[in-house]
């Protein structure tokens, strides 16, 4: 620690040169951050432990092909299934197409009982949306994206139910009260969604009366998950509408996966990034230590060994390229909300910031030994003789 | 003014390779921002490629209104009939539109790079079919048969799904379908569905009706006579597009994603690259301080050893560029991926290193050059001579 300062003197020798270098991996590093954010949001979604009991049935051939409402109760019985709940997919937006609102129709008690830690909302609230049928309870970003208000009608097209009374694909609902995520890590997931009640759908839709999209689930004990979807399915098997049950984080995973492989992608990029970052610093490291020459002759001369001088270049590789990576994921880490505006619904976390920090002190070993050997090696006559 | 310039130029350049460190900075910092930005919008130009390629402007597509998607569409069989006696359709030997109904819908089939379910569009299509897509090809196999469970697959889903060569079977919905024959399509989106016939499609999954017709005009300057006749129509309630109208809507929103992601983070590589840049042109000059102030001394002028620096950056930078488009071109042109599109359903397309891309690169990289290049040239033009000397 005492050569810190001596180490500090020498990594700014070269104002500029250190500066641009800097400027340059710091950039490097702000890119390192946010793409190893986006890439483990991908592989993480839905954040938080709080979906490890839930399970999620859909029909086996299909997301898109409906299951009969009628399978709930036979759900319901099989051993380990605390609630079991339905939903259907009611494909929404607010005006125009781009205004997409994830409104989903939910049977109260059973929906509310199973995300029963997932949810805040008022009682008061949550009174009124049970007392009114054309009630809509909206997340509080939905609310402020619309400038919406509760005791608003809005209206939301639905690009699939048209409604049995008019053939009208418009529905309108009344907006009752909102709600936020209790777990900060699934606001971003909720950000756009609306709840309002299965009956008033069922009721209403001109078709497909008595189907649902999907069944959620929660087990009793999260460690039977894979039991307890097996039996789920085989109670369907050989009927026209088989299932498949998953645990609803693999299913999220899954859905993901479909975009393709975003992972590999980020990390083709990040390839290149570390790989052009590898010859600017190291550019940079053998350069300065040629310069120096002379000046580590000296220090070995007044006694220093060939280990201490090693150990001194690679001391200013590592603190170059330590200072560059606090700073460049410093940088993306403070940008992160201005990701998030890109990647509605999905979590952030900071925790993929670390991985940076390990790679910029491989990066520092990697562009640090080389000239470091070569500092180490150093002959004292010919160096101070400036025969490099 | 002319004979110094080219006299700087070419020094500069004679000394080059005593600079190579530094000076492959600028080349490898370049080719990694060039190749990194090319082969991201290769992205986006091949799905784009491939839903633009999905369509003709004689062939219209008809959904239920306010639907945007074929998947949420449905028509019944007498909104079909009206539709096929409309003015304006092509009418083959026999005097009937040129129309095929389809039913879509989606089925899970694992892809074979991750070993997870996709969705697949299956479309069942009207015997018409050949008559409404002419670039529709048998390649592998044979065309299906009506009333039996039988169905093609696109020659871009056999490749990324799983199961689906010719002669192997799919269980869906409680019966084995057979895959008769592989077909392509122009390169377009169909290359990534599942053909069938659309009647025994309605019948597995239990639907009557239709999601889409899909028609051919007598011209294309037919579109509008057909289109007011069915929008006026009281009885019906249909949107009716352009083929490559609706398939440009679908293609938007993930092309300009792409484009967004890809751009942004090429502006970042190239700011890093351009401190890189300058970094090498500085220490370059602070070597050459001893010839740029002989030079000066000698008579040279300040515009040619500016201009020398500036050139000598550019062609770094150009060949940076060059070496980043073709390792884009080399590892990525061709390259088959396939993504969740707009229509719910997988997209397989072929990443696309157009020319255009290839120049975009090249722009950038002779910017960063000339960004990048400027400063130092500017201290090798102000460089005070006699110290310089004096200090070698």
């Amino acid at each position: 620690m005492k050569f810190f300062p001596l180490i500090w003197a020498t990594l700014w020798r070269k104002k500029t040169r250190t500066i641009f270098t800097l400027l340059s991996m710091v950039v490097a590093f702000l890119l390192f951050g946010v793409l190893e954010t986006v890439d483990y949001a991908f592989a993480h979604p839905g954040g938080g432990a709080t979906g490890a009991d839930k399970l999620i049935t859909t029909n086996k051939y299909s997301i898109t092909l409906s299951l009969p409402f009628s399978d709930t109760q036979e759900i319901r019985a099989v051993p380990g299934v605390a609630e079991v709940t339905w939903i259907s997919w009611f494909g929404a937006y607010y005006q125009e197409s781009k205004n997409f609102v994830f409104a989903l129709p939910v049977d109260t008690d059973s929906y509310f009982n199973l995300h029963k830690d997932e949810f805040i909302v008022s009682d008061e609230q949550m009174l009124a949306y049970r007392n009114t049928r054309s009630g809509a309870l909206v997340n509080s970003a939905l609310m402020k994206k619309f400038g919406w208000k509760v005791g608003d009608k809005v209206p939301l097209h639905s690009t699939i139910w048209t409604q049995k009374k008019d053939g009208s694909l418009d529905w309108t609902f009344d907006i009752v009260g909102t709600f936020d995520a209790k777990d900060a890590t699934q606001a971003g997931q909720q950000a756009s969604t609306l709840l309002f009640h299965y009956d008033l759908f069922d009721e209403g839709r001109s078709f497909g009366k008595g189907s649902v999209g999907w069944f959620e689930e929660r087990v009793t004990d999260p460690s039977q998950s894979g039991a307890i979807s097996g039996r789920i399915d085989a109670l369907f098997a050989n009927s026209p509408n088989e299932t498949k049950t998953q645990p609803a984080k693999d299913f999220a995973l899954a859905f993901m996966k479909q975009f393709g492989d975003i992972g590999f992608v980020l990390r083709a990029i990040l390839g290149a990034v570390f790989f052009t970052l590898l010859f600017l610093t190291g550019n940079t490291m053998m350069q300065s230590v040629r310069e120096r020459t002379p000046e580590l002759a000296v220090l070995k001369t007044i006694g220093f060994g060939d280990g201490k001088v090693l150990g001194l270049v690679i001391g200013e590789s590592l603190l170059l390229c330590v200072i560059a990576a606090v700073i460049g994921l410093a940088l993306s880490y403070a940008a992160l909300p201005i990701i998030k505006l890109g990647l509605q619904g999905v979590e952030l976390s900071p925790k993929a910031l670390l991985p940076g920090i390990g790679a910029a002190v491989l990066l520092a070993l990697i562009v640090g030994l080389p000239p470091a050997l070569r500092a180490g090696r150093l002959n004292i006559v010919d160096a101070l003789a400036d025969k490099r | 003014m002319f004979k110094q310039l080219v006299a700087a130029i070419s020094m500069s350049l004679q000394t080059l390779p005593q600079r190579v460190g530094a000076s492959s900075v600028i080349v490898i910092g370049i080719a990694g921002v060039v190749a990194v930005l090319v082969s991201v919008l290769a992205m986006g130009a091949g799905f784009r490629h491939t839903l633009a390629d999905g369509g003709r402007a004689d062939r219209a597509i008809i959904l239920r209104g306010g639907s945007d998607a074929e998947l949420n569409s449905n028509l019944t069989r007498a909104d079909v009939d009206t539709i096929s006696n409309a003015p304006g359709l092509a009418r083959n030997s026999a005097g009937k539109a040129v129309l095929s109904s389809e039913l879509v819908t989606v089925v899970n089939i694992p892809k074979i790079d991750t070993g997870t379910d996709a969705n697949i569009t299956l479309r069942g299509v009207g015997l018409e079919l050949a008559e409404v897509r002419p670039e529709l090809k048998v390649v592998e196999g044979r065309m299906f048969h009506p009333a039996v469970r039988e169905l093609l697959a696109g020659a871009g889903a056999a490749k990324q799904f799983r199961g689906l060569t010719v002669g192997s079977v799919l269980h869906l919905r409680n019966a084995d379908w057979t895959v008769t024959g592989m077909f392509t399509s122009n390169g377009d989106v169909h290359e990534s569905e599942l053909l069938a016939d659309v009647d025994t499609v309605g019948s597995s999954i239990e639907r009557n009706g239709y999601s889409s017709a899909v028609a051919l005009l007598a011209s294309a300057a037919e579109f509008s006579r057909f289109k007011d006749a069915l929008t006026t129509d009281p009885q019906l309630k249909v949107d009716v597009q352009r083929e490559p109208e609706y398939y440009a809507a679908q293609s938007k929103a993930l092309t300009k994603a792409i484009n967004v992601v890809g751009n942004t983070v090429a502006v970042i590589m190239a700011i890093g690259a351009m401190f890189g840049a300058l970094n090498s042109m500085y220490s370059a000059v602070a070597a050459r301080g001893l010839e740029i102030a002989t030079l000066r001394a000698i008579g040279f002028g300040a515009v040619p050893v500016l201009l020398s620096v500036m050139i000598e950056a550019l062609l770094l930078s150009l060949l940076g560029g060059v070496i980043g488009a073709a390792l884009a071109w080399l590892f990525f042109n061709g390259h088959t991926v396939s993504t969740l599109g707009g229509a719910f359903a997988q997209v397989v397309f072929q990443l696309t290193v157009t020319r255009a891309l290839i120049i975009t690169g090249i722009v950038w990289a002779c910017l960063i050059g000339l960004l990048g290049g400027f400063f130092p040239a500017l201290r090798a033009a102000r460089l005070p001579v006699a110290e310089a000397l004096r200090a070698a």
